[in-house]
């Protein structure tokens, strides 16, 4: 079997899903002997056109990235949003939130006419994605375990249960006890509860789960004295683009 | 050899994020010199607007992943000048403990992977596994222990989860601190190996003297906490910043140009080894002469050694400090002061990796935030970096065209600059004054 071609892109982030493929340490060699990487743009001078698989991180922000990434998607066979801002606008979708035309005043004033800025959407609103890997970052271990599932050939495996069940079985004391809103019993498991390990809520970097059962959030958030609006302000960090399918759930 | 020349590389790799270089010769004269960056511009000024005092500094995390620890910091200690809160001694080590694995994981990643393949004659860190294994194989060993040391401080290697306003989520254990203090020590072997490495390394001889800028501190080599300094002899304090650099729209350009006391400045490590070397301690100290960084040093490409002096410095301090934190003992109790929300503005500067990072707030009384600046590194370097390639052309126009592209890729990538963290920066186009 011949080694896969793979490409590795960056649209609009911040470049640390990128820095975790290269943060692979013992294992980068071993990727680096087991596929053929062709395009990776942050860490090599090569590049191409001509690739199986086409890792993407970044949201969708300019018509600079809507070209680049339908030439992607006409090219690849398997596209893997890479991130949560490749996978639901992540944290850029908070522009969408402030507006985008006041967002341009402010930072760029009478110059904003030279900005090329569109409505932050997600790599999916323009091409066919085949994998989510999410968070933000995205989780080391399961990044390597598409690569690796995507070498063999296997599906990779993405939990649809909500972090809570991870943080319980890490033995954590619950941040609600700590008194802090987390979004853990609605948001994506996958992450290892990395946040609340570190006695720190959740802020659902990873997105919701399929159907996340929002009126036990309520309940929870009313016990404690929370009020909706607290968690939203911590789930619109990263679910700007997705804030009105949430509410509405 | 031609005298025209039209070099286009686009997009210039290995630096974070995108950029394009554009020069033309005409009658080998430089007729056009453009280091454009098509990065997408991301607005994070208008998304802190109305945010909570407790949101910014993740947020502004994730401007960068590889600056995400100096963002941070700088985002914690811009809210807590404005809300007048205080760390204690125990936070303040272990802020300056996670700030040195930053610089030693990005410094590390810039000299070994990034910057080194052109002065060891090969494209990319791949065909350097082929080549120099040793290399690749001591770079993934610095980069491991740097990763681990921010993973066990800030509970994450990239955007941490631990260092928030006030302190600590979650201290580090007594077992941990041991556990860090032994993987520092591990390194002493590949510093000294690299040092044999670098030395047969032959870096371009061009000088070009300008303004270095950076954070100094009386009792230590700083990247945490300090009065902003510069080699053209001025001192401030960091709220004063606006004093002394300046930012301007330049006609042609959206990015905000910055300059101090005169045309242009630089900042990094080899403004940082400039202003800040009488506090270099033991084998920093040792390796920094026998690499040949000496101060004043004026020659960019060097800033590729300070990075790696930086590296020894960045172990030496740590293990000092876990050695006083360990002394003064680990009591959970120390982990956060109390916050309060109050209105004000405040300032919080910090030496990225890749130099001075301002973080500017002004916070209401509710503790939201009202208006936010942001000045980055990169941008500082901008006009500093044109100036450096339109001094080096000229005295190799009549190399090969293949030539002149890769020292003008070369000095861009000494600068290791990192184009996500612009938060002004597109489409530039400079042309000559």
């Amino acid at each position: 079997m011949s080694k896969p071609k793979v490409g590795v892109f960056g649209m609009t982030g911040c470049g640390g899903c990128q820095l975790e493929l290269l943060n692979f340490e013992d294992l980068l060699l071993d990727l680096v002997g087991a596929v053929d990487l062709v395009h990776f743009t942050e860490a090599i001078t090569e590049y191409s056109d001509d690739y199986d698989i086409a890792l993407v991180e970044g949201a969708i922000t300019t018509e600079h990235c809507v070209e680049r990434i339908e030439k992607i998607g006409s090219i690849a066979k398997i596209v893997v949003a890479m991130g949560s801002c490749a996978v639901s606008g992540g944290l850029n979708c908070m522009k969408n939130l402030y507006g985008l035309e006041k967002a341009k005043d402010l930072v760029y004033g009478d110059k904003k006419d030279w900005i090329d800025s569109i409505e932050v959407k997600p790599v999916e609103a323009y091409i066919k994605v085949d994998y989510h890997v999410r968070g933000c970052p995205i989780n080391r271990a399961e990044i390597i375990d598409v690569v690796r599932s995507l070498i063999v050939g296997r599906k990779p495996e993405i939990p649809n249960y909500p972090v809570c069940v991870e943080c319980k079985r890490n033995g954590n004391t619950c941040v609600y006890e700590l008194g802090k809103t987390c979004a853990g019993p609605v948001t994506r498991a996958g992450c290892d509860s990395r946040c609340p390990n570190s006695a720190e809520g959740c802020f659902g970097c990873r997105g919701p789960v399929d159907d996340p059962n929002m009126n036990a959030q309520k309940d929870l958030l009313a016990e404690r004295g929370l009020s909706v609006e607290d968690m939203l302000a911590d789930l619109n960090l990263y679910n700007a683009c997705r804030g009105k399918a949430i509410e509405q759930k | 050899m031609a005298d025209n020349i039209n070099v286009e590389i686009s997009p210039l790799s290995r630096v974070e994020g995108h950029g394009d270089l554009i020069l033309n010769v005409r009658d080998k004269k430089i007729e056009k010199l453009i280091f454009r960056i098509p990065e997408s511009p991301r607005f994070f000024e208008a998304m802190l607007v109305g945010k909570n005092w407790d949101k910014p500094s993740h947020i502004t995390s994730r401007i960068c992943g590889i600056c995400s620890v100096a963002h941070t910091h700088a985002s914690i200690k811009a809210t807590e000048d404005a809300l007048g809160v205080v760390p204690n001694d125990t936070i303040v080590k272990l802020r300056r403990l996670i700030m040195h694995h930053e610089t030693v994981q990005s410094n590390v990643l810039h000299v070994y992977f990034l910057a080194a393949p052109d002065f060891l004659g090969v494209g990319s860190v791949v065909p350097l596994v082929e080549t120099h294994p040793e290399v690749v194989n001591i770079a993934l060993r610095l980069k491991k222990m740097a990763n681990d040391m921010v993973r066990i401080v800030g509970g994450r290697a990239v955007h941490p989860i631990r260092t928030v306003v006030g302190g600590f989520t979650k201290l580090p254990t007594e077992e941990e601190m041991y556990q860090m203090k032994d993987m520092l020590k591990s390194t002493y072997a590949d510093l000294e190996a690299s040092v044999g490495v670098f030395k047969t390394l032959e870096l371009p001889a061009f000088e070009r003297e300008t303004e270095y800028i950076s954070l100094s501190n009386e009792e230590e080599y700083t990247h945490y906490d300090g009065i902003v300094k510069s080699t053209d002899g001025w001192e401030i304090d960091p709220g004063d910043y606006l004093d002394r650099i300046n930012e301007k729209v330049v006609q042609h350009s959206t990015a905000k140009h910055c300059w101090a006391s005169r045309d242009s400045f630089m900042v990094g490590a080899l403004s940082r080894f400039n202003n800040n070397h009488g506090q270099l301690t033991g084998k920093a100290k040792e390796y920094a002469q026998e690499l040949g960084l000496i101060a004043p040093c004026y020659n960019t490409y060097m800033n590729n050694i300070a990075q790696f002096v930086e590296v020894v410095q960045s172990i030496d301090d740590s293990i000092k400090l876990i050695d006083e934190l360990l002394e003064e003992g680990m009591d959970d109790s120390k982990a956060m002061v109390e916050v309060e929300p109050k209105a004000g503005r405040g300032v919080g500067i910090v030496e990225a990796p890749r130099g001075l990072l301002i973080h500017d707030y002004t916070y209401d009384s509710n503790g939201k935030i009202e208006k936010a600046n942001l000045i980055i590194p990169t941008g500082m370097n901008y006009i500093n970096m044109e100036a450096d390639m339109n001094a080096i052309v000229p005295g190799i126009i009549d190399k090969t065209e293949d030539e002149i592209r890769l020292a003008c890729e070369m000095m861009i990538r000494a600068y290791d600059p990192c184009i996500s963290c612009s938060t002004h920066f597109l489409n530039v186009e400079l042309v000559n004054k």
